[in-house]
């Protein structure tokens, strides 16, 4: 089963919504924090500075701005592929065994592996954004308050992304992912701005990473550019939502997104993006990985 | 496999770049009109027929050149702004266009050693190359950016969401190149940043709805050309999602040609 498996198109609508968490669809909004119940809660808090996600346990170097001493590769830092938490099946020949049942592959090699990344992504962010417009900070905000209006708007961007990526890839589209939002108060506008702030540095990251795997091919370039159109959107996303926490500062593109001496933003490979620092945190699906150049 | 940036930066591989001819259309110019008002990039004046490799077009450092030039126009910009006696910025204000100015800097550099690693000639350009009055030289244009805060921030908002659609263009031309591909996407995305900060700052929405500049004068209406576009990959958004038209403009950013960021940009470039 590969990233080109056979998909109902409209599967994967239906089980983005509602959002299942281990298979209990979601109840109303009014049910707060016990609609997010899960059977098993993750074991860390989630950092809020992409720049902290270190994992001591994998050894997979932290999303870090090129000239940090993390980044051995000098100036614009390339991340290495490490072991991570999200599996690896090396190399890409037909020498692959099964993935596991259940998992959603993401073939590199393949142009359409690539957008499958960018779909989870935009899956992930999506089912969160809709999650905050049913909780209770959310419905909370005055109908015409700015921060009412982004959280609105940032959800209807995913899901056109979502919708997009869904038409786009057809045939070729991955399932739709199983999340878990348990670690986040819905309630509480701490909780939901940096984890919305954490989620949009991370789709910067992740499709600023992502470019240089698609294909020296019209079709790879014509979805390198859609990716272009996609990520400076979440760039904008990023930085209104770091503004909403921390107004009138830099932290829009603060010092630790933006490297104070290249004035590179964040990058990040897939085994990074994905990882249980990461994306990770959120994804049940089990997610492999394969088809990334050694 | 690409040479690796070190690698390219210790002179250990020479990065040979084949000599893509640019297909560059000379009518585009108008007479020759940008040549003249740019001499500063080299642009093939000859063999506008492809090679089976360049796909893309544009050879790679005159792609970053025309980068590093859009950074020279901002840093200059955002310094003689934030230097200027006549120019009253709140201070919360001034925070955010110093990070600005910063980051336009660092760009700069950025490329300049970028260029420079890939054996080319990065072009220099000072304050004088620039009028940001939009009179192309005269100091009698339209705008009057360091004497009025709305103007100063209006061009801003402009010359951010130009620089993201003009990197954005250029991304597929990068693909020779893997790390000068990173680097353009990693500028892209802090442009984007920036825009959505100083468009915020002036009371508009982060992210650009439908093909809008939000009422800015009319010399403004090329930068959102075509932003109200909602078929991505051939697939009619607006068909396939319940969301509505103008959110889904505002989830895809287009991209522009050098020539029409060139068009847009030429105001402000002396000569």
């Amino acid at each position: 089963m590969r990233s080109g498996q056979k998909v109902n198109t409209k599967r994967a609508r239906n089980r983005i919504r509602p959002v299942r968490i281990y298979g209990r669809p979601l109840k109303r909004a009014s049910q707060g924090h016990r609609a997010y119940r899960a059977l098993r809660r993750p074991a860390f808090v989630l950092p809020t500075r992409l720049s902290t996600f270190m994992s001591d346990l994998l050894s997979v170097p932290a999303i870090v701005p090129a000239t940090s001493p993390l980044s051995r590769r000098g100036f614009f830092g390339r991340l290495g592929v490490g072991a991570a938490a999200v599996a690896f099946i090396a190399g890409c020949d037909d020498e692959d065994p099964d993935p596991t049942p259940g998992a959603v592959v993401l073939d590199f090699s393949n142009d359409f592996g690539v957008l499958n990344y960018a779909y989870a992504l935009e899956q992930l962010e999506y089912a969160f954004y809709q999650q905050v417009t049913l909780g209770g900070y959310f419905l909370g905000l005055a109908a015409a308050s700015e921060e009412r209006m982004i959280l609105q708007d940032l959800r209807d961007h995913e899901l056109a992304h979502v919708d997009f990526f869904e038409a786009a890839l057809g045939t070729n589209a991955i399932d739709a992912l199983e999340v878990d939002f348990s670690a986040i108060d819905f309630d509480d506008r701490t909780s939901v701005l940096t984890t919305a702030r954490t989620f949009e540095d991370l789709g910067v990251s992740a499709y600023n990473g992502a470019g240089r795997y698609f294909s020296n091919t019209d079709t790879g370039r014509t979805f390198l550019t859609i990716a272009g159109k996609i990520v400076s959107v979440e760039a904008r996303h990023a930085a209104a939502i770091r503004d909403l926490l921390a107004p009138g500062t830099t932290a829009f593109a603060g010092d630790d997104v933006v490297d104070e001496t290249t004035g590179l933003d964040v990058i990040a490979r897939p085994p990074e993006v994905l990882n249980a620092q990461n994306a990770g945190a959120f994804i049940v699906t089990p997610v492999e990985i394969t088809g990334l150049p050694t | 496999m690409n040479p690796s940036f070190d690698q390219i930066a210790s002179g250990v591989i020479r990065q040979v770049l084949p000599r893509r001819q640019a297909l560059r259309r000379m009518g585009q110019y108008g007479a020759g009109a940008v040549l003249a008002t740019l001499p500063i990039l080299r642009i093939s004046n000859t063999a506008l027929a492809r090679s089976s490799q360049s796909i893309g077009g544009g050879d790679i450092v005159d792609v970053l050149n025309f980068a590093l030039t859009l950074e020279y126009l901002e840093e200059s910009f955002y310094r003689q702004g934030l230097a200027a006696a006549g120019l009253d910025i709140p201070s919360a204000d001034r925070d955010v266009f110093i990070q600005i100015r910063d980051h336009e800097l660092d760009h700069v550099n950025t490329l300049r050693a970028t260029i420079t690693a890939l054996s080319g000639t990065p072009v220099t350009l000072t304050d004088d190359a620039f009028d940001f009055t939009g009179g192309d030289g005269t100091a009698e244009g339209p705008y009057d950016p360091f004497n009025d805060y709305p103007t100063f921030m209006a061009l801003a908002q402009g010359f951010e969401d130009t620089g993201v659609r003009a990197y954005k263009g250029q991304a597929p031309n990068l693909q020779s190149n893997l790390d000068v591909l990173d680097a353009a996407l990693q500028i892209h995305s802090v442009e984007a940043r920036h825009a959505s900060q100083v468009r915020r700052m002036r009371g508009q929405q982060g992210w650009i709805p439908s093909n809008s500049s939000g009422g800015l004068p009319p010399e403004f209406d090329a930068i959102y050309a075509g932003e109200g576009n909602t078929t991505q990959g051939g697939v009619d958004v607006t068909s396939i999602s319940d969301v509505a038209t103008e959110e889904i403009t505002e989830s895809f950013d287009e991209p522009l040609t050098m020539d029409a960021v060139l068009g847009i940009v030429d105001p402000f470039i002396i000569g």
